[in-house]
This record gives structure tokens, C-alpha cells and sequence, in this order.
């Protein structure tokens, strides 16, 4: 059944809302990046929840006119409108007044919804039989998606698309580097703008599918996730759509399969999985290869320790050095060095001495910051170099 | 002032009031600690803890579905917590992760188990029921000396008082090392104040509020009087002791003028219907916010 929903297999509406959410899992994994880079993630939470007001004062002026409420692009402009006073709301008391960030999301985002939420109520008394379940839009619905809707939706979609990937280049000047972005002549305020004009877009044309609450987290979960397998911005990008674009898709399909998965719901859950395996999984960032990353490097800490120890004819009591030492053939049970030990030992000790001779050289001594205890001289000086270093050693006094 | 206003307004006006002045208390500090949005977060994550409380228990009760709330709460800024360290993600989004992803979560949850029979679904969570939290066993004004009507007062009403005084004695209580602790928390810890157990003190007072409160009236308001209050106190003056006052002043105003307002504004405009009383005090603490960022005495600093 689900690889029949993967394959698109299982009917007209199913198809088109997979279509749907994959192209606006796409955008949305995309675009959410920039906002993830410039760590205003949650500025998108007080977009998407100020497109409540506009959609029913929308639905209501449609109603007024004589149309169809229920119109979706009617509803689009509407909620745009809204939530990009919304936005400017934000940007107003951040700029104006002594409240931080955080405070003025947290103000928008809550009046604007109540304020929504009050409009509803009207919209719910107006003439019963036109009652267009505004409330889908809270959480999205899919049930009655119509091709145009679709079309919307995915047009919408892979429009934001092209443009954050045209504007890529300044919007990540201005997440990484403010400072630098601004003596290049690029407008900081405005770059910012851009980029929320863009998330505007983004929750106005998921607001069918997702729904007004959780439609952030399509901006935020798929680029958090694309962070923990690339450090570089350019391929974030690409990552987060990928995984966006993914979520959108598994997670329409998942929830077509059976009643009781609402989209939304089933598509945000579905890229929490993906985030969720990426933190574990990840190469480099990931915990699964930090935790090796670390064992790896205790391990080479302490079979150094052992060797020198070996080197000056000192026992070695601790347990984990032991039996490194046993496992590479390094040490007998009985605690003498095989022959490969006093090789290995001796290497590790002349190493050791080098290091030391460095530090009191003239013109080498700035290279002892590379001295970890684990980085071999050999890596980091030249033959001529280390010949020079042995020549001191062997005229020093006192040294090996 | 009838008898019809004991009836009806007299409770859900107080369970409003108390709501709003319970969450905007520990508000003040979340905002001074640049942790507004987490009474956000708090309320979003409620609703798997109530949900799961609802299928565990099989019914509708206050008590578990606020000790499953709380649990909620607990295992969000856990998470939370977690993803920040273990997967170096800046707070915000870690935030956004978790809370987003609970909430997708309580919504799956709603619709798989079989709740149609009972009062509850993703509206009620947002915007809760205020209006319907009526006094039937009083007559009049009378009513408040007698022991037998005010026994069947709504329960919601003596439990949020008990809320809001819980939360105005704990931050009574740890007044100064709260105050110190906000404002400068390299010199708190000098002066030995177990700076990391207080900050989670906070969180937890305010998950008590606001699941108190959630409850009650639901999210929004929750939301919105963590924050508006408290940032236009903040407005208002430069100490914090004004500040809380201003913001119990401005959170008792919103709700009473809330409630107002959706119940009779609508019929004064010439309509039939009251509107949402919990979207209405939303509104009217933001008026408030907005008149105090025009106007406020020390709204630049």
C-alpha cells in the first residue's frame, strides 16, 4: 500500500497532493536555510501565524462581494497581506523599541492569532451555509484539493524556489558575515526583508496543505537537518531542499494510505525522522561519529602514553593502555616489549625529544602550538628541518 | 450588574483574570531573559501530554491532563536541551524542531484515538472555552455567601486561583536571588546562587502556569499574555518591581476588557453573536502593547 502510495499509484487526489507537498517541501527546505543561517528561525513562526487575520478578513470580503469564499488564491492574497504586516510589526518593535526579538516574535505571533481567532468566530455567525471550514487551515487539509489548487501550490512553490536561488548569493553574504556584507554595498536591512518576503510566500502557499502552525516547521527541520552533513552553505541549500523536497513527498504518500494521518502532521513528523537519523548518523557532525571520533583519539592518547612509557623502562599500570598495547603486539603478557614495542617505543620517544628541542629553538619555537601529544614531527617539519632539530639534540647536554 | 452577570460573566471573568496575571508574572523574567518564546513552545507541547494523559486515563479529567501536560512540557525542554548540545543547533531552531514536531505528533495522536465522544480536539487546545465555564448554581450577587451555590462554582476557577497564587508566592519567595540572577548572572553565581537551578525553576513555574492555564482557556492566551504584558510593562519603567506591577495591571485589563468586548462588543455593533473571548483578550493586550510602544515613557530605554 505504501510503496503503491510512493509510486503514485493510489488515485488522482493522492497523486496531486504528493506532487504538491513534494514541490513545496522543495521550496520550503530551501529557502528555510537562508533564515536557519541568519538563526531567525523563528521569525517565520510569527509570519505564519499572522496569515489567521487576512485569511478570514479575505474570506469575508469575498463573501461581501458576492464570490466564493473558498477561493485559495483569494485566500493566498488575503493571508499575505496580513502576515506581512505581520512582519513589519516585528521588524517595528525590534528597531523602535527596547524589546528584543524574541519578545516582539512572541507579541505579533500571539495577537495576530487571537486576533484571527476572533475573526473566525465572526466568519463561523455569517450565513451558515457558507461556512468554508476556515479552520482547515490551521492544521491543513487535503481532502478536497482541487488540480488548480495543486498547480497553485506547486507554481507558488517553485517561484520562491527560483528566486531565493537567485538572490543566494547576497542572502549568504548576510548570514555569515553582516559586517563584510555591508562594505560590498548590500543593503543588510533590505537582504533581511527579502528573505522574510520569501518565508511570506512560502506559509501562504503551504497554508492548504500544512496549515498555519506547522508550516515553520518545514522552513526550519530540513535545514537544521542539511547542516549536519555539509559545512558548506551552498550545498545546505541544496541538502534542505533534497530533504524538504523528501519529507513533502513521503509524508503525503505515508498519509494517503490510510484515514486518520492528516498530511501536515504525518509530513512534519516525517522530517523530524530525517532529523532525528541526521544527528545520529551524520558524518563529522553527527553523534554516532563524534562519540568513534573520540574513542578513536583516547585510544591514540593512550597507547602515545604507553610507548613512552615503554621507551623509559617504566611499567604501565593502566588498564585501557595495557591492553592497547597487548592487541597491536606491542607488549607481552608479562609486560616486557616485544621487539615491534621497543621500535615503536623508541620512534615515539625521539619524536618526543624533537618536540622539545623545538620549543627551545630560535625561529621553530612558534610551530609547538601543532604539538597535540599525537601529531608526529615527521607531519609537521621538513627533512632539513628535523635534521637540524637532531643536530641540536645531540649537542645539547643531558638530552637523550 | 444583574444577577445575569453573576450567572454568566462572573466566573469566566475571573478564570480569565486570574489566567492572565498567573502567566504574565513569570513572563516578566522570560522576557528579561531573552526566553520569551518559550512559553510558546511550553503551549504548543502541551497537547501530546494531553492527549497521551487522554489515553491513558480514558477520560476527560483536569489533574492527569495537567500532570501529562507538565510531563510534556518536561520532556520538550529535555529535547530541547539535548539537540542544542548534541547537535550544536542554535536555540531557536532547536526550539522550532521540537516543539513543531510535538505538536505534529498530538495532532496524529487526536486523530487516531477515538475522541469524538468527548470534548476534545485541536481548537479547543488553541482557543479553550471560556465562555462555557458558567456559574448554573447561582441566583445573584447573593449567591457568593452561600456555601451551596458557591460549591458548584466551574472548577477551573478555584484551581487557577490556587495557580496564581502558587506562582505569586514562589516568585515572592526567590525574589532578590531571581531578580540578581536575571539581571547580572556572572555576579549571581559569585555570590553563590545555584544560577542553573533557578533558571529551571523559572521554566517549570511558567509550564505550571501556563498548563494551568492552557486548561482553562487554551493557548492562545497563554501565549499571549507570557509576553505582551510584560514587554509593555517593560515599557513603562526601568524597575523591575514597577514592571510586574504594570504588568499585572495591563494582563487584569486585557482580560477584563477582553471579555468584555467579545461578549457585548458584537451586540453593541448590532450583531447576534459573542465572539471568541480568548482571541478578544489576545487582541486587547496587543492594543495595549501597540499604544504602549507609541507612547510609553521608556520605550527606547
Amino acid at each position: 500500500m505504501l510503496l503503491d502510495a510512493l509510486l503514485l499509484q493510489i488515485g488522482y487526489n493522492a497523486t496531486l497532493v504528493t506532487l504538491g507537498s513534494a514541490a513545496l517541501g522543495l521550496a520550503a527546505g530551501a529557502t528555510g536555510t537562508f533564515l536557519f543561517l541568519r538563526k531567525r528561525s523563528l521569525v517565520a513562526d510569527a509570519v505564519s501565524h499572522a496569515t489567521l487575520p487576512g485569511l478570514a478578513l479575505a474570506f469575508m470580503l469575498m463573501v461581501a462581494l458576492g464570490g466564493d469564499g473558498r477561493n485559495l488564491a483569494g485566500l493566498m492574497a488575503g493571508s499575505a497581506l496580513s502576515a506581512w504586516i505581520g512582519l513589519l510589526s516585528v521588524s517595528w518593535l525590534t528597531r523602535r523599541t527596547r524589546l528584543a526579538e524574541d519578545a516582539a516574535i512572541g507579541a505579533v505571533l500571539s495577537v495576530f492569532f487571537g486576533f484571527g481567532i476572533v475573526l473566525l468566530t465572526v466568519v463561523q455567525t455569517l450565513s451558515a451555509g457558507r461556512q468554508a471550514g476556515l479552520e482547515s487551515f490551521l492544521l491543513g487539509s487535503t481532502a478536497g484539493m482541487l488540480f488548480s489548487d495543486a498547480i497553485l501550490i506547486a507554481a507558488g512553490g517553485l517561484l520562491v524556489l527560483a528566486s531565493a536561488l537567485a538572490l543566494r548569493r547576497p542572502l549568504l553574504m548576510v548570514a555569515f558575515d553582516p559586517g563584510f556584507a555591508e562594505t560590498q554595498g548590500i543593503d543588510i536591512h533590505r537582504m533581511d526583508l527579502a528573505i522574510m518576503t520569501l518565508v511570506m510566500a512560502i506559509t501562504v502557499v503551504g497554508l492548504k496543505v500544512v496549515g498555519l502552525i506547522l508550516i515553520v516547521a518545514l522552513l526550519i527541520i530540513p535545514a537544521a537537518t542539511a547542516r549536519f552533513w555539509s559545512n558548506r552553505a551552498d550545498r545546505v541549500v541544496l541538502l534542505a531542499g533534497l530533504f524538504g523536497g523528501l519529507s513533502g513527498y513521503i509524508g503525503a504518500a505515508i498519509s494517503a494510505t490510510a484515514p486518520g494521518l492528516p498530511t501536515g502532521p504525518i509530513i512534519v513528523l516525517t522530517g523530524f525522522a530525517v532529523f532525528t537519523a541526521s544527528l545520529l548518523l551524520a558524518p563529522g557532525r553527527g553523534v554516532l561519529s563524534a562519540a568513534l571520533r573520540h574513542r578513536s583519539h583516547q585510544r591514540q592518547v593512550h597507547l602515545r602514553q604507553g610507548l613512552l612509557a615503554l621507551a623509559q623502562d617504566q611499567p604501565v599500570y593502566e588498564a585501557l593502555t595495557r591492553r592497547l598495547l597487548r592487541r597491536n603486539g606491542l607488549q607481552r603478557a608479562d609486560g616486557v616489549p616485544t621487539s615491534e614495542g621497543h621500535s615503536r617505543a623508541a620512534a615515539a620517544l625521539r619524536d618526543e625529544t624533537r618536540w622539545q628541542a623545538l620549543r627551545s629553538s630560535a625561529h621553530l619555537s612558534e610551530l609547538s602550538a601543532r604539538d597535540d601529544g599525537l601529531t608526529l614531527i615527521l607531519d609537521v617539519l621538513t627533512p632539513d628541518q628535523i635534521a637540524e632539530l637532531d643536530r641540536r639534540i645531540a649537542t645539547a647536554p643531558g638530552t637523550a | 450588574m444583574g444577577d445575569e452577570f453573576v450567572i454568566l460573566s462572573l466566573a469566566p471573568l475571573l478564570i480569565g483574570i486570574c489566567a492572565a496575571v498567573a502567566c504574565a508574572l513569570p513572563g516578566n523574567f522570560l522576557l528579561l531573559r531573552r526566553q520569551a518564546l518559550i512559553g510558546d513552545a511550553i503551549s504548543h507541547v502541551v497537547l501530546p501530554g494531553i492527549v497521551v494523559a487522554f489515553l491513558v486515563t480514558g477520560r476527560i479529567a483536569a489533574w492527569p491532563m495537567m500532570l501529562g501536560a507538565a510531563c510534556a512540557a518536561l520532556v520538550a525542554v529535555l529535547l530541547i536541551e539535548t539537540i542544542r548540545r548534541l547537535g550544536r543547533v542554535d536555540a531557536g531552531t532547536a526550539m522550532g524542531v521540537i516543539f513543531t514536531s510535538m505538536f505534529a505528533a498530538g495532532v496524529l495522536l487526536l486523530e487516531q484515538s477515538d475522541t469524538s465522544s468527548v470534548h476534545l480536539d485541536v481548537e479547543h487546545a488553541l482557543y479553550g472555552n471560556l465562555e462555557s465555564l458558567i456559574w448554573l448554581d447561582a441566583t445573584g450577587w447573593s449567591s457568593l455567601l452561600d456555601p451551596r451555590a458557591l460549591a458548584g462554582l466551574p472548577p477551573e476557577l478555584p484551581r487557577m486561583a490556587l495557580t496564581l497564587l502558587a506562582v505569586s508566592v514562589a516568585i515572592r519567595i526567590f525574589w532578590r536571588p531571581l531578580k540578581l540572577a536575571t539581571f547580572d548572572e556572572g555576579f549571581a553565581r559569585t555570590l553563590g546562587i545555584p544560577v542553573q537551578v533557578l533558571s529551571l525553576g523559572l521554566v517549570v513555574t511558567a509550564a505550571i502556569a501556563a498548563v494551568a492555564a492552557f486548561d482553562a482557556v487554551g493557548s492562545i492566551i497563554v501565549i499571549a499574555m507570557f509576553i505582551c504584558p510584560p514587554a509593555a510593562a517593560r515599557m513603562m519603567t526601568n524597575r523591575l518591581s514597577a514592571q510586574i506591577c504594570w504588568s499585572v495591571a495591563f494582563a487584569t485589563l486585557s482580560a477584563i476588557l477582553g471579555y468584555v468586548l467579545a461578549g457585548y462588543g458584537p451586540l453593541w455593533l448590532g450583531g447576534t453573536d459573542a465572539v471568541s473571548a480568548a482571541g478578544m483578550i489576545a487582541t486587547v493586550s496587543g492594543l495595549i502593547l501597540a499604544g504602549v510602544a507609541v507612547i510609553g515613557p521608556h520605550r527606547t530605554a
